[in-house]
């Protein structure tokens, strides 16, 4: 497809066509009713006048009788700008006026006329070089029989209105070609304007789907519908550049911290076909395996959901009381937690309105308390003489409702507080504990999808994990 | 029991119909969804077992068909998908219960057998008995013998959950889901000490145990004079 042929096949020019077409019938239409109403009134304006100047001279002639007439009409006609008038006798001989060369028989027929005819004060130069066209005079007259068989021919030059005439069509065939050729200009300008724009913005998205997801449309910044367009298209952009990172981030993860258990899993399982000799130590070695598995399922699942959580799909967001989660979990983790010889309390009086996925928050909620009941545990319960204890907390805090759980256990350095949120970070101390070092970031991620955050402080002693949430509007019930 | 399962993965389906046979069930295998239909239309079978991804016909336009037929045979929803809209989507589908992929055996055998037994139980008895122990749903009373025995909220529905589903092995899972309504996974056992505290109040001082750990699986309530 040449330049050319791409620039005729855009919408714009397509556009540019139509709207040409239409504005040159309307010009050429208001043009010709413009011309061709002028004329008519020209014509009106004659007929008016003749009519006038006849009812006077024949008032005149009746008054005065052929004398007066003659006068009158010789006075007349000799004024500069003067109407046309013969006056002639029964058998055509001219008495008094300013025309000849009329067309024959015009004055055997009473009434109206168009005629050539000349002047008689311009009849000496005919033939003159300079006047070649002074027969080319055109007059509306009317032929009046007088009483007593005199004629009178009133009449008016009408090459003004003829003049006009054409002045007005001129015009309009000028404009129209000026139309045409201006909106072809301007048309071929747009179109090349928006078909650079649109081919710019052709360019980035072949190289986005080459496989550079950074790259944005242009925006030319002038806030018309294209800089719309491309405006929503890089929101969209921006939108699957974050969902592609988040999907990227968690295969790299997979890859990374799920082939440690899975080499273990296998070395594990090579070891008991090589060196296992009884059955009982072909189930233990089995049993080890399975549960290996299980602990790589749970990573898994941990895993995808904090990608679904960060990628922003969160299921079903209802309204509910934070405070009532706040007591559930406390309720399932407390004979865990007394087991361990740690005093749970849930404080959680007054509603804590929250709109959002209650399994999620749920879970985030599970997994602080889970955390505080593995780092709070004291082998010897007595040590330091401090009864272990964590406190869960659902409070309203402005426009926020906060989820706390406070423990005074050992805490976490202020400088490793930020990283424990990472996937997969354990501090080095907390190595030889059960879990998938995932619990912190999926509370994060929820925390997150919910437009809230996820704050770790300094509890004097311990740790106080506070889940911050947006508060919802007032609950229905409860 | 009767058992049809429909699964596309050859291997996973030979595996399961191995395992229920091996447990002394009968167990059929289909492997795509029109089979699977055929089979279930015409097959007397106690429960189904459908993976939701099958060629030529979906699992839940399966049961989906089987429930406009009123077939009400319970089905089992199999899926890789294991999120909550997941699960709630397979149960409105027509299914009665969901397990998400990769499963374990015993897991899923529990819930088999619950879903078998559920028409014509005793979910609508007001009074559930195991033994001597007695529970009223609508008194909310618990006692064993002549001896009142006082529950915490949760620790009824706890105990109810388990003795409607007595003589069943009852997962740690659906003590979960059933009693607690979390499907998520937490990452300790804290279903062991709920169990062992409830254990302490209806089993303490009796001799014979009614509510027993099945190893690996799960918990049973369970009269063992019987």
């Amino acid at each position: 497809m040449t330049a050319l042929g791409k620039l005729f096949r855009t919408t714009t020019f397509k556009l540019t066509l139509v709207y040409l077409t239409v504005f040159a019938l309307f010009a050429a239409f208001l043009l010709g009713y413009f011309a061709l109403n002028t004329r008519r009134l020209i014509t009106e304006q004659i007929t008016d006048t003749v009519n006038a100047e006849i009812t006077g001279l024949s008032e005149q002639y009746r008054l005065g009788g052929i004398r007066q007439l003659v006068i009158v009409v010789d006075a007349r006609a000799r004024r500069p700008g003067s109407s046309l008038y013969l006056v002639t006798t029964f058998s055509g001989e001219a008495l008094a006026g300013n025309v000849t060369a009329l067309q024959p028989g015009i004055l055997d027929n009473p009434g109206w006329t168009e005629t050539a005819y000349r002047r008689l004060d311009e009849a000496d130069n005919v033939g003159h070089p300079e006047h070649p066209n002074l027969h080319d005079h055109q007059a509306f007259v009317r032929v009046f029989q007088l009483p007593g068989g005199f004629r009178l021919l009133v009449g008016r030059d009408l090459d003004e209105r003829e003049r006009l005439y054409h002045i007005i069509v001129g015009a309009g065939r000028w404009s129209i070609a000026i139309v045409i050729v201006l909106g072809l200009a301007g048309g071929l300008f747009v179109t090349r304007r928006v078909l650079r724009r649109v081919d710019a913005m052709t360019e980035t998205t072949r190289t986005i789907m080459a496989g550079d997801l950074g790259g944005r449309l242009p925006v030319a910044g002038t806030g018309d519908e294209l800089d719309r367009l491309a405006e929503n298209l890089n929101v969209m952009l921006e939108r699957i550049e974050a969902l592609m990172h988040g999907l990227k981030e968690v295969s790299d993860n997979i890859a990374h911290d799920l082939k440690t258990p899975l080499t273990r899993l296998r070395n594990r399982t090579e070891e008991a076909l090589r060196s296992a000799k009884s059955e009982g130590e072909y189930r233990a070695a089995l049993e080890s395996t399975i549960e290996e598995s299980d602990g790589l399922i749970a990573t898994f699942n941990a895993l995808l959901m904090i990608a679904r959580a960060e990628s922003g799909q969160a299921g079903d967001m209802l309204a509910f009381d934070a405070a009532e989660i706040a007591n559930d979990i406390g309720e399932l983790y407390e004979p865990l937690a007394e087991e361990k010889g740690i005093a749970l309390k849930v404080e959680a009086g007054e509603s804590a309105p929250v709109n959002g996925n209650r399994e999620l928050i749920s879970q985030a909620l599970a997994n602080l308390v889970d955390n505080a009941i593995k780092y709070t545990e004291r082998p010897d319960k007595s040590v330091d003489g401090v009864t272990p204890e964590i406190v869960v907390r659902a409070l309203n805090d402005g426009n926020r409702v906060l989820l706390t759980v406070a423990d005074n256990g050992p805490g976490i350095p202020e400088a490793d507080r930020g990283r424990v949120v990472e996937r997969f970070v354990r501090l080095e101390q907390s190595r030889s504990k059960p879990g998938s070092g995932l619990g912190l970031s999926l509370a994060s991620a929820v925390a997150r999808l919910h437009g809230g955050e996820l704050t770790l402080e300094d509890n004097h002693p311990g740790l106080k994990s506070i889940i911050a949430l947006p508060r919802g509007g007032p609950l229905q019930s409860t | 029991m009767r058992l049809l399962i429909i699964e596309d993965d050859r291997d996973a389906a030979d595996y399961l119909v191995k395992a229920f046979r091996e447990v002394g069930h009968i167990a059929d295998a289909a492997h795509d969804g029109e089979d699977g239909l055929a089979m279930a239309l015409d097959g007397e079978y106690d429960v189904l077992i459908v993976d939701r991804m099958l060629p030529k016909r979906d699992g839940l336009s399966l049961i989906g068909t089987l429930r406009a037929k009123k077939i009400e045979t319970p089905a089992l929803i199999l899926s890789a998908l294991g999120q909550v809209d997941d699960r709630v989507k397979g149960l409105r589908a027509g299914g009665d219960d969901y397990l998400p992929k990769p499963y374990s055996f015993s897991e899923l055998l529990a819930r088999v057998e619950v879903l078998s037994r559920r028409r014509g139980s005793r979910g609508e008895d007001t009074v559930l008995r195991v033994g001597d122990l007695e529970l009223d749903r609508l008194s909310h009373q618990v006692r064993r013998g002549a001896e009142e025995i006082t529950l915490q909220p949760r620790e009824f529905r706890l105990l109810e959950y388990l003795m409607k589903h007595a003589g069943q092995v009852v997962t740690r899972t659906m003590l979960l889901e059933n009693v607690w309504d979390y499907h998520f996974d937490p990452q300790t056992n804290v279903i062991d000490v709920h169990i062992s505290r409830l254990r302490s109040k209806i089993d303490k001082g009796f001799s014979q145990p009614l509510l027993h750990t099945v190893r690996g699986a799960g918990y049973m309530v369970r009269d063992g004079a019987r």
